[in-house]
């Protein structure tokens, strides 16, 4: 994998980072990338609250902010945006606002590669509104000084819409940075790495089937159609 | 947060009876739940801040337990709660979990508006 120039992460909520994404980032600030991270709520309205549960509704987004300033840390990212929006609101605000205040960040640190969600395949309404948002921001720069967009899909047809994804990323040799900014999410990760656990604690194939899903990363290139 | 102790519950809840209080509602099945096929799609609803005012506030049931609030013109009403607490800033946080610990739904009570 070439370094990029700097990268720019575009999503709605702590996690969004790490989960399905935290190789690529990974793998690139091991080689000196600066990554710049928008993270556009404190997810506020998480359902995760841990388990068992420590978070109430009140105290989840000062908990999942800490956890996002974690995951970061291990990751290596040192530029963190929080736009201070509402978990579950980002398609109700003005679409054009959100696109600027990404316009302004992408103007600042001149990504060459932005990642978000794929847009409409997100399948959260608030990956949708931010990849929308992205998009919009990303269109109003001349596509000779465009960075790269590449989106992650989430919705099970996404491979019949999008047809085979156009990057397919080893990320094994930063599984265990990966699998630490999972961890580094306790409230929102550790029904989940509890399940994993005990599975691949009394199974080889469990163990190996995990690592193969969380040791590859797919991302498809989003086509502006200029 | 605490199971429930329904007296201790009904007790809270006398404290914001026949005043205006801010009021959060909410039940979810998560975002996801249509993806993972937990259910036929996904439903969640929320009011934040709502003001309110009731001159009746009860807890029923032997657990899960359901509180309806009483208003001079309707009713405020949830079902599923299994914990609860008074927080540090003297809200009255009532939440239902499922057995995995996630939120599945929250009825809140709170003298001063809930952060944003």
């Amino acid at each position: 994998m070439e370094k990029e120039r700097h990268i720019l992460a575009v999503y709605p909520h702590p996690d969004d980072e790490t989960f399905g994404k935290a190789g690529l980032i990974a793998m690139q600030t091991r080689l000196g990338t600066p990554v710049t991270l928008i993270c556009s709520t404190l997810g506020q309205m998480g359902r995760n609250m841990g388990k068992p549960s420590f978070a109430t509704r009140e105290s989840l987004p000062k908990i999942r902010e800490k956890e996002l300033r974690d995951a970061c840390n291990v990751l290596g990212i040192r530029d963190l945006r929080l736009f201070g929006l509402r978990d579950k609101t980002v398609e109700f605000e003005d679409p054009e606002v959100v696109a600027d205040r990404i316009g302004e960040v992408i103007a600042e640190t001149n990504p060459s590669l932005v990642i978000t969600y794929y847009p409409k395949l997100g399948v959260h309404p608030d990956h949708d509104a931010m990849s929308e948002a992205t998009v919009r921001a990303m269109r109003r720069i001349p596509k000779e000084q465009r960075p790269v967009l590449w989106g992650s899909a989430v919705t099970r047809d996404a491979r019949e819409v999008l047809g085979a994804p156009h990057i397919d990323l080893d990320v094994r040799e930063v599984l265990d940075t990966k699998i630490e900014a999972m961890r580094a999410h306790r409230s929102q990760s550790e029904a989940m790495l509890k399940r994993m656990e005990e599975g691949a604690g009394t199974d080889e194939a469990v163990r190996r089937e995990i690592e193969e899903r969380l040791g590859r990363e797919v991302y498809w290139i989003y086509d502006f159609g200029d | 947060m605490e199971p429930i102790c329904r007296e201790a519950v009904h007790e809270a809840l006398q404290g914001f009876v026949n005043q205006e209080v801010y009021l959060h509602l909410e039940t979810t099945n998560g975002a996801y739940a249509a993806l993972r096929e937990e259910a036929p799609m996904a439903v969640s609803a929320y009011i934040r801040n709502g003001l309110v005012k009731f001159n009746r506030g009860s807890i029923a049931g032997d657990g899960p337990y359901r509180v309806g609030l009483k208003m001079d013109n309707g009713w405020i009403y949830a079902q599923g709660l299994t914990d609860w607490e008074v927080d540090g800033e003297g809200r009255l946080l009532l939440v239902g979990h499922d057995p995995d610990g996630r939120l599945a739904v929250a009825l809140e009570l709170s003298h001063q508006p809930f952060e944003m």
